[in-house]
């Protein structure tokens, strides 16, 4: 049965329990809905969730599991030779599944001409899979058909079992809910409680997408480090992956990426920190109302750009400039990107982000100790300089520790503006490459999930997360330290 | 103690106030430099959104133009219906290489019937028509048979070529070095311009068309991808908001202080600077290879702007929601109404306006987001528009915006410069309308309390 | 050094230090100071007293131009120091609040050490020629604010560590230390426990040997300790002026008496 149709029976179901309850309750008070502990709509409420929820969630459990065990079972039937050189267990899965799709596909539209399925031969099959655009891993054999009908009656059989399961129980949710629908329940709070249970749960899924990001990356790191020795990938100088073999001739060396990722960010501050600690020191301590109210959002614009419109004018007008302008009639290279155009163009990017946060923090510095200097005759800036930018310092950190991690991680501009070749060099007008970039030039077009140059982006993807995750947690830590000393 | 007393006030505030001491104009011409860094910063932050914008507009606004030529062109019969029974199915046999010496020959004879003379060989002529107008005259055909035997006008597609030549992007000169196009090829369209054959209209093409390959940047569209975004957007809406609200209700209002609230307090705030490649790695391996969603499908895409948004939107309910004073909260539980009841039905409508705001800022953050839809595979090529969502769209696959974009950067041809910066114009456009309908609720819905 | 003191106090004696002449302050469209006329001699704590929102620290904020630091507020009239007219265009703010120091309602130290927090004023003036005259003015400013016992040892400590009464005192002696011949004292104690208020008001005593001192005051017990003469604002007015003994045992004017016996506060 498909799942379609189990939901649309379970919602039906949701309904009728959602009814009966309500009527139930109601009559077990004679129709007097004021003798009842909760609004009617309570127990109507109640009923529908207790024949649902649990349904629900079986299903959803089932449909999870389902799919891992039935693969494991069909995995451990099927012979070593199935499993043909080069192959992975992984794959041929793949193709018993394709190839169940395709039997199930040959019945129900009667092509094998038969309902036999002992007289079911791999190139009828074949035919079938080919004419429908299926293709397969490796050609089709007889042990991996053999397992193909097997999975797919297996499936039929448990796509029963799950929906007589799923039903059952909420045919038994429905009854208990009914059979509690008396006057003196307290369906509000049992309501409620599954309710706030709801919302707890919508509130964990931020837990469940960071274990979902560490684990993902980590599974494959693992993998990743198997084929590949870690001390290599750390400190080696070189990356340079070989696209034709397997491992072996690629090197896999982080250094250089890390060196090219740093380079740029450094970079990037240079320009960002001073213009928007400026800016910020600008707006808030001497800008007029009016030029502020139009200043400040004209900056912030430049935070709500994407950032693929910046590696766009990164490729299409700043690099060629730097290139026309320094870089060639200084000797220093004549390529349009280098880590000056995406630094340059980064630090533009940033400039609002450093800008509002050092707004924030500048403002948070209270009145008091502006008065306490302009009264003894400092002037503005000796007052800016000397105490609200000390005072601020910490907060400043922060900002400047959340601006580093932005650059570290940003993607499309050094995708477009930085280039690609891996290098340790000093010369700014020089293309250099970033982890980023690399996390993306290996896990787009053809990949491979074997082989260590598709597995690297993920060891890549981590250590970018770890260094992201430190820098944040460092300035959030700063950060709230600061605002707490003026609270 | 009498050394202090006898000191008295020394020092700075001698002599008259009325005249300024050379240390005081020293510092107030520190002073004064101070305020000219801080002023040229803004400029410089101000200055760089015009160059930004200027850089942007002045490459892609030209994409909303387009060049076509209006041809007549006869439709025999004998070749593209020997049958005669005009069933599109039987007559789609007859593929673009039928319809190309169609469209060549047309445009041979309106040049003769112009009075246009011209030394090129027809196949020369026929390079001004872009090959995607052959396709489209194919389709024209297909979907209304009975226009074969009759003679129709065709406002076909210029080639990428002839249509920089009009944008300025290709120029006598750079038409001897290219292998494409001639410069004699360039005096025709002249002449076919001087002669009211050849024109630029707006570009509908531009919105409504799907990518187009290498060789025909005049044809390539943002119908999919635009489609693709909607999608997208429409899934994060569905999905962030209600768990982006139920979990800010659940943090603000009835979160018990203890570490499992302090737990995810830590993730949200950390997951709102996670660079959002990761987020890209965390949907490929978790929603394509673990779950065995398709590639390149906006559900994918959905997904992962869906974890990307829900800090934004966590963050601006939250906000929203500590804005509702106490005292209403007070209120309701004061009439006896339960936590939830007094949550639900006061505080929540109260903290709407601020709620939708936030929504709407973090679905222009996802809009624009390009690196994660890069890594589960929306920077394919697709031509096919998905279906509607009723009939499983979101399995389909689709580009999206900025993806689209930063897919014709990639491409060798400049006029795709163009259309890239033109996607960018309407990427822009997209999200100055959301963050104008901000900013508008906030205005009217603002309440002070 | 002596010879311009006696001078000074010699200008002093005939003329007042400070002349304040149909001053008006506007915050705004609210007219915060209307039309405010005193004299304030030197060598003397002149106290200001009145209900809250009466203006008294406005006009107190008027003799140092610490109103120009809020845009909108506006300040017609006249205010003159030593006959010279504050806020005529050649005065320089700077200069002015380096010659009328301020002390805040509450404790305002610079987040640095002590030592940094009281040298702050001579090193922006300019005021010392080496680190050694500098340590010399320090030390000074210190035991003028009666704070040198307690912060000898711990000089290169923050100041926002010492006790609300130290962290005032410390206020005071930053004040003190750019060398003003007038202070201007904010509600001084407001935020300090009565043994602090107690040595901060011995203190003020102490300091009218040397600046004339303008406080302005919530408590009109400190107003009758420290204060030699008593100025009483309401709703912007300059109610009465006078000596402070004549003004809390015979006002003249019914309002002042109702202030005094606590029925306007």
């Amino acid at each position: 049965m498909p799942t379609s149709w189990i939901l649309l029976i379970l919602a039906a179901l949701g309904i009728v329990a959602f009814y009966v309850s309500r009527a139930r309750a109601i009559g077990s008070v004679d129709g007097d809905a004021r003798r009842l502990h909760s609004l009617p709509i309570y127990y109507g409420l109640n009923g529908a969730m207790t024949a649902l929820v649990p349904a629900l969630l079986l299903l959803a459990v089932w449909l999870v599991v389902q799919p891992t065990l039935l693969d494991r079972s069909i995995l451990s039937d099927l012979p070593d030779s199935a499993i043909p050189e080069g192959s992975t267990p992984g794959l041929v899965m793949g193709d018993v599944r394709r190839v169940a799709d395709g039997v199930e596909q040959g019945f129900a539209f009667n092509q094998f001409g038969t309902r036999d399925l002992s007289s079911l031969n791999t190139e009828a099959v074949g035919e079938i899979l080919s004419a429908g655009g299926t293709a397969l891993g490796t050609p089709l054999t007889a042990d991996v058909l053999s397992a193909a009908v097997d999975y797919w009656q297996a499936r039929v059989v448990l796509s029963w079992i799950m929906a007589a399961a799923v039903i059952g129980i909420a045919l038994i949710g429905t009854a208990w809910a009914i059979r509690k629908s008396q006057g003196e329940f307290r369906a509000r709070n049992v309501v409620e409680k599954g309710v706030l249970i709801l919302l707890m749960a919508a509130a964990s899924i931020a837990i469940l997408t960071t274990l979902g990001i560490v684990l993902s990356m980590l599974f494959e790191t693992m993998n990743f480090f198997r084929q590949y020795s870690w001390t290599e990938f750390f400190f080696n100088l070189t990356w340079k992956p070989s696209f034709s073999g397997r491992g072996g001739a690629s090197e896999l060396g982080i250094l250089p990426l890390l060196w090219g990722t740093l380079y740029i960010s450094f970079i990037a501050l240079i320009v960002a920190v001073p213009i928007g600690l400026f800016a910020a020191i600008y707006l808030s301590e001497y800008a007029g109302k009016r030029f502020r109210s139009i200043a400040k959002p004209l900056i912030e614009i430049l935070a709500g750009i994407p950032t693929i419109v910046y590696g766009l004018f990164a490729l299409v007008t700043v690099g060629p400039l730097l290139r026309d302008a320094f870089a060639s009639p200084l000797g220093l290279g004549n390529s349009a990107s280098s880590v000056m155009t995406a630094g340059l163009v980064m630090g533009i990017m940033l400039i609002p982000f450093v800008s509002s946060l050092s707004d924030d923090i500048i403002n948070a510095v209270p009145q008091a100790m502006r008065d306490g200097s302009l009264g003894l005759g400092a002037t503005q800036s000796e007052t800016i300089r000397q105490v609200i930018v000390p005072a601020a310092l910490p907060g400043i950190v922060g900002a400047v520790l959340l601006a580093a991690s932005r650059a570290i991680g940003e993607t499309m501009i050094v995708v477009l503006g930085a280039g690609a070749a891996a290098r340790l060099d000093l010369n700014p007008f020089e293309a250099m490459t970033t982890v980023t970039v690399k996390i993306v030039s290996q896990l787009t077009g053809d990949t491979d999930f074997a082989s260590p140059e598709t597995l690297v982006a993920f060891a890549l993807g981590l250590t970018l997360f770890v260094i992201t995750l430190g820098l944040n947690v460092l300035a959030l830590f700063i950060v709230r330290k600061y605002r707490e000393q003026y609270e | 103690m009498t050394d202090v007393t006898a000191a008295g006030p020394t020092g700075a505030g001698k002599g008259s106030l009325l005249n300024q001491d050379d240390r005081t104009g020293k510092r107030n011409r520190a002073e004064g430099r101070f305020k000219m860094y801080g002023l040229i910063a803004v400029c410089i932050g101000i200055g760089m959104l015009v160059l930004l914008l200027i850089s942007i507009l002045s490459n892609g606004l030209s994409s909303f133009q387009q060049t076509t030529l209006r041809i007549q062109v006869d439709l025999p019969e004998d070749k593209l219906d020997k049958s005669g029974v005009r069933d599109p199915s039987v007559m789609s046999k007859v593929t673009t290489f039928g319809y190309a010496p169609l469209l060549r020959d047309g445009l041979v004879a309106t040049l003769a019937a112009n009075g246009i003379e011209t030394e090129l060989s027809d196949k020369d002529v026929a390079e001004l028509i872009s090959d995607e107008s052959v396709a489209q005259l194919r389709n024209r055909v297909l979907a209304n048979p009975d226009v074969i035997g009759t003679t129709i006008e065709v406002n076909a597609l210029a080639s990428g070529r002839i249509d920089g030549y009009y944008k300025d992007r290709v120029t006598m000169a750079s038409a001897e070095r290219d292998s494409n196009i001639s410069p004699e090829q360039l005096q025709l369209a002249d002449r076919l311009k001087e002669a009211g054959l050849l024109g630029t209209s707006f570009n509908w093409l531009f919105f409504t068309a799907p990518d187009a390959s290498d060789t025909r940047p005049e044809a390539a569209g943002l119908g999919v991808a635009i489609l693709g975004s909607l999608y997208m957007m429409l899934i994060v809406l569905v999905l962030a908001l209600p768990i982006g609200v139920a979990a800010s209700i659940y943090l603000e209002e009835f979160a018990p202080q203890n570490r499992w609230t302090d737990l995810i307090e830590v993730n949200i705030s950390n997951l709102a600077a996670v660079p959002s490649i990761v987020f890209g790695i965390l949907g490929l391996a978790i929603f394509i290879n673990f779950a065995g969603l398709p590639q390149s499908a906006p559900i994918v895409g959905g997904l992962v702007l869906t974890l990307m948004t829900l800090p934004t939107i966590i963050i601006a309910t939250r906000a929203a929601l500590k804005a509702v004073p106490p005292s209403i909260r007070d209120a309701a539980l004061g009439l006896g109404a339960s936590k939830m009841q007094s949550v639900f039905h006061h505080v929540l409508p109260l903290a709407m306006p601020g709620i939708l705001t936030g929504t709407i800022i973090g679905l222009a953050q996802a809009l624009g987001e390009t690196a994660p839809l890069l890594l589960i595979g929306m920077v394919a090529f697709v031509r096919e528009y998905p279906d509607s969502p009723l009939d499983g769209g979101f399995f389909d696959p689709a580009t999206a915006l900025p993806v689209q974009i930063f897919n014709w950067t990639q491409r060798s041809d400049p006029a795709f410069v163009e259309r890239a910066s033109g996607a960018i114009i309407v990427l822009l456009l997209f999200l100055l309308v959301m963050n104008l309908t901000a900013i508008f609720l906030r205005r009217k819905f603002e309440r002070r309390w | 050094m002596k010879d311009t003191n006696m001078t000074e106090n010699a200008v002093t004696t005939d003329t007042p230090k400070i002349t304040a002449r149909g001053v008006q302050v506007y915050y705004g469209d609210t007219h915060a100071i209307k039309d405010v006329d005193v004299e304030i001699a030197a060598n003397t704590v002149t106290a200001f007293i009145g209900p809250s929102g009466c203006g008294k620290s406005t006009f107190l904020r008027c003799i140092n131009r610490m109103n120009d630091t809020i845009p909108i507020a506006r300040v017609e009239g006249d205010i003159r120091i030593d006959g010279e007219d504050i806020y005529d265009k050649r005065v320089d703010p700077v200069q002015l609040r380096a010659k009328v120091g301020m002390v805040f309602q509450k404790p305002n130290p610079f987040p640095k050490s002590i030592y940094d927090n009281v040298a702050y004023g001579p090193r922006i003036h300019g005021l010392s020629k080496n680190k050694a005259d500098l340590d010399e003015i320090v030390e000074n400013a210190l035991r003028r604010a009666a704070l040198w016992d307690e912060a000898k040892d711990r000089l290169q400590q923050p100041g926002t560590g010492l006790s609300g009464g130290q962290q005032q005192r410390l206020c005071i002696a930053r004040a003190v230390a750019t060398a003003p011949e007038i202070l201007l004292m904010d509600e001084p104690c407001s935020a300090l426990d009565p043994i602090a208020t107690a040595q901060v008001e011995e203190l003020i005593d102490e300091l009218r040997q040397n600046y004339s001192v303008v406080i302005v005051t919530h408590s009109m017990q400190q107003a009758a300790r420290v204060s030699q003469k008593t100025a009483f604002f309401h709703l912007g007015h300059l109610v009465e002026y006078g000596e402070t003994g004549k003004i809390f045992t015979s006002p003249e004017d019914p309002r002042t008496e109702s202030y005094i016996s606590g029925r306007i506060g």
